[in-house]
């Protein structure tokens, strides 16, 4: 198990070797991570448009006007620019933010030093897939500036809404042309990046790293990345077939007897579009777990770290890791109950949306008994974790509504089922992101983060996404929609306003309390107080190296390891914590 | 440590809202409505108790266990434990599950009554139509080519066909109360979505499909009939009414909409 020499590689003296084509998976990752950053801040700004126009829905602003001199002609939004940037806010936030930054950012930096290695198993892939990413996002951007602008059909893009082309609608052009071509690209890359994982974590583990001796977060980036291989695969393939149908006049998707926008659709017979939705959702149910099992294994690890305990039920924790990436890929279907499939399968699906709903509970389980008589030291990264588990709980506990056909019937394509994944997919996964960023910017950056900023970002960031994204479980049991641009066409929708009006001011206070972020990631950069190698006394092996770590992570010394991952407090050992390469045996025996 | 009361004072917050109810369903006017709430209700009621006790606990651990210069307790788990809420989740989760099979049974397994009344639906981007089959009892042909939007007719009705001569066709949904409803739903371009919050049920319409729903409606009143699936811009006012008369005014409006004619 001892890395061999193939994956180093010297390092670069050129800038351009060194900062942009670098094979060094540090580097890479914090291309990720960058590339991230800037995606959030693009798909943040645009749910604050969207949260201003579904409130304000006859206002004008000059500057809109001049950024959408067509689609927001005079200054007003029109519902076709609200669509578009509700179906970029998905796409850019679900791929560009969620799926890159967990797995590509951390996952690419910490993975090979977690197990003992000196890089990825495949620098030059590792790099390809980076900037084939970057490709990736260029290409989505872009449909913003095509003739009829950005796609309207949502993340989700169900044809044929989708597949017919622009009588479907404004967007419906080049802008979902590109859209497709982007995800495909995109498809390509996560491709690249989960063989380049799965390669690494089973050939490049160091002497003495056995799988149950590996780091939680390890398990979740190698379980991620199996997601990512088998869930992308298909989505790729769905984008071809999608690709076809709109340009090569296929009928995958399509079926005959359509008439759109007064045209009768001739050409088109026999495709289905229930197809498309069990492709998507066959990769789209795994891709929530691609986003949100990096986060339990950073709040695993941080968790151990502050309150200076072993992570209670390892074990059990690994196998709900396991289980929680098998039975991902038995769950699309409740997706679908009111797709028209066949109802008999919604119930095969529903009782394997429970059953997946059980490693999910263990898992909170075991954080708290991690806990559970510790010390715990509340430092702003600790803070996110304890955050990621309080609204990985109430995020997880609607899905019990969700996951039941019968209650559905009312739910589904309702507000309730927005507010369910922005808690759990989008903001849980992000307090994991957040929670990673205090914990090893001192590692990545070799400069600790200012605390006193931290925990105001923690607080106020807190309880901005509680006031935001309560309230639409709310709205969505009196029944309110998704999607709609504005809610003055519906009679019932009214008293709701007051409602939406309270989570736009929210989302403003949230959106601006992310600035005291920004300033301290920059400011700590440059000024901030030197990193020592092991700030948090804690026992993994990216922690035994300087920070930042040197070119082949463990300057040329092969690491060898001897203890489990998460040996804290154990008694009769001098101090609290035996990092996993302290060869001192423990007092207890291993 | 400011976390554990933040923590509890947003659970005490959130539970406040589902227990005042002051955004909530409108009321049902089926059975299947009532059925629907109480297990609405059933499950509220266990997510309740567990995110209580889930977000309490936290809470707790946080401000009981803060650092004060002492030792952590060392413990690697417990399988007992393990074992224990393993299963305490499983049964909690899959019973929910089991008690609301009957719900969905009633809508999707059971097929509508015999003496149903039948009546089609066309969506289209961004409008809702009813068609009904006239005192024939059957549907008349349709052709696409015969559309004509502008007179009202999405569906194409072909005049040659008899059994058409006496369809109706009207832009909202007019139902008799207490009678079994039958829709035979079609989309003509892109997914709509039938929705009707007050019978807790709703339907997806794909073109190229034909899917049937199907219910009684017991309270006498007009309810708004939303389009729920993503369709195109014009979704957000894609809303029709139905309306749900006394089987005398229902027949009435039947003969004074063939009168119309």
């Amino acid at each position: 198990m001892s890395a061999p020499s193939h994956a180093a590689h010297q390092a670069p003296k050129s800038f351009i070797w060194k900062y942009v084509f670098s094979l060094d998976h540090k580097v890479i990752g914090i291309q990720y991570y960058l590339l991230g950053l800037f995606s959030v801040l693009v798909g943040m700004s645009l749910s604050l448009l969207m949260r201003f126009h579904m409130v304000n829905p006859t206002a004008s602003l000059a500057w809109i006007g001049k950024l959408w001199p067509t689609a927001a002609a005079g200054g007003v939004m029109t519902p076709e620019l609200y669509l578009s940037l509700m179906t970029m806010h998905g796409t850019i936030m679900v791929f560009f933010v969620l799926t890159t930054v967990p797995q590509g950012g951390f996952g690419n930096y910490f993975l090979p030093i977690q197990i003992g290695a000196e890089d990825m198993a495949f620098p030059v892939l590792n790099m390809m897939s980076f900037w084939t990413t970057f490709l990736a996002l260029v290409v989505m951007i872009s449909a913003f500036f095509v003739q009829g602008g950005a796609p309207l059909a949502g993340w989700t893009g169900y044809p044929p809404l989708s597949g017919a082309g622009p009588l479907t609608g404004p967007g419906e052009g080049a802008g979902q042309t590109l859209w497709i071509i982007s995800i495909a690209i995109f498809c390509g890359a996560s491709l690249m990046g989960a063989i380049n994982f799965i390669a690494t974590t089973v050939d490049l583990r160091c002497k003495g790293m056995t799988l149950m001796r590996m780091p939680l977060t390890c398990w979740t980036w190698l379980v991620t990345a199996i997601l990512g291989l088998l869930g992308f695969a298909v989505l790729l393939a769905a984008g071809v077939l999608l690709i076809l149908d709109r340009h090569a006049g296929t009928s995958f998707f399509l079926p005959g007897g359509m008439m759109i926008n007064d045209h009768i659709i001739a050409n088109h017979k026999g495709g289905s579009p229930l197809l498309w939705q069990h492709l998507f959702w066959f990769f789209g149910h795994p891709e929530v777990y691609i986003a949100i099992l990096p986060g339990m294994g950073v709040t695993s690890q941080l968790l151990a770290t502050f309150a200076r305990k072993p992570v209670f039920g390892y074990k059990a924790m690994v196998y709900a890791i396991l289980s929680i990436g098998f039975l991902g890929f038995l769950v699309w279907g409740h997706h679908m109950f009111m797709s028209g499939m066949n109802p008999y399968s919604a119930m095969a699906f529903a009782t394997l949306t429970m059953c997946i709903g059980v490693p999910s509970a263990i898992k909170t389980f075991n954080w708290i008994g991690t806990l559970w008589g510790g010390q715990i030291h509340f430092t702003t990264a600790m803070l996110f974790a304890l955050g990621f588990v309080s609204l990985f709980v109430t995020g997880g506990v609607s899905g019990i509504f969700l996951g039941q056909p019968a209650l559905d019937l009312y739910f589904h394509d309702t507000y309730f089922v927005v507010g369910h994944f922005h808690m759990i997919m989008g903001v849980a996964a992000i307090f994991g992101m957040f929670a990673g960023t205090f914990f090893w910017f001192p590692k990545m950056f070799g400069k600790m983060l200012n605390e006193t900023l931290g925990k105001i970002h923690f607080y106020c960031t807190f309880i901005g996404v509680y006031c935001i994204f309560t309230p639409m479980h709310l709205v969505g049991i009196a029944g309110n929609p998704r999607r709609y641009a504005d809610f003055t066409n519906v009679e019932y929708l009214a008293k709701l306003i007051p409602v939406h009006q309270f989570m736009t001011y929210a989302a403003y206070f949230t959106a601006s309390v992310q600035v005291i972020f920004l300033i301290n990631l920059v400011w700590s950069w440059i000024k901030g107080p030197k990193a020592p190698a092991n700030p948090w006394n804690c026992t993994t092996l990216e922690w035994s190296v300087p920070s930042p770590p040197p070119h082949d992570n463990f300057g040329g010394v092969h690491p060898v390891v001897y203890h489990g991952a998460y040996e804290y407090s154990v008694p009769g050992a001098a101090e609290d914590f035996i990092m996993q390469n302290d060869p001192t045996p423990l007092p207890s025996g291993d | 440590m400011l976390l554990a009361p933040i923590i509890w004072v947003l659970t005490i917050g959130i539970v406040y809202f589902f227990v005042a109810k002051t955004w909530w369903f409108p009321p049902p006017i089926n059975q299947h409505g009532l059925d629907y709430d109480a297990q609405f209700m059933r499950t509220l009621i266990v997510v309740g108790i567990v995110f209580t006790l889930a977000q309490f606990a936290l809470g707790y651990v946080i401000a009981k266990y803060r650092k004060n210069g002492g030792k952590a307790s060392f413990s690697h788990g417990n399988n007992k434990l393990e074992t224990l809420w393993t299963s305490a989740t499983a049964i909690l989760f899959l019973g929910l599950v089991v008690m609301g099979t009957k719900i969905w049974a009633g809508v999707h397994f059971d097929e509508a009554p015999p003496d149903a009344i039948p009546i089609e639906v066309m969506a289209k981007q961004f409008s809702w139509s009813f068609r009904y089959p006239g005192p024939d009892g059957k549907f008349g042909h349709t052709d696409l080519h015969l559309v004509n939007d502008a007179n009202g007719d999405p569906f194409g009705l072909d005049p040659k066909d008899p059994a058409g001569k006496d369809d109706l066709l009207s832009g909202s949904l007019k139902v008799p109360v207490g009678k079994p409803i039958k829709l035979i739903m079609h989309a003509r371009d892109v997914i709509h979505n039938f929705f009707v919050p007050e019978l807790r049920m709703k339907q997806d319409i794909v073109p190229g499909m034909e899917i049937p729903i199907h219910f009684v409606a017991d309270k006498i009143g007009i309810y708004e009939v939303p389009c729920s699936e993503l369709c195109g811009l014009g979704h957000f006012q894609m809303r029709t009414t139905m309306q749900v008369m006394s089987e005398a005014d229902f027949e009435q409006w039947k003969l004074q909409t063939a009168a119309n004619k």
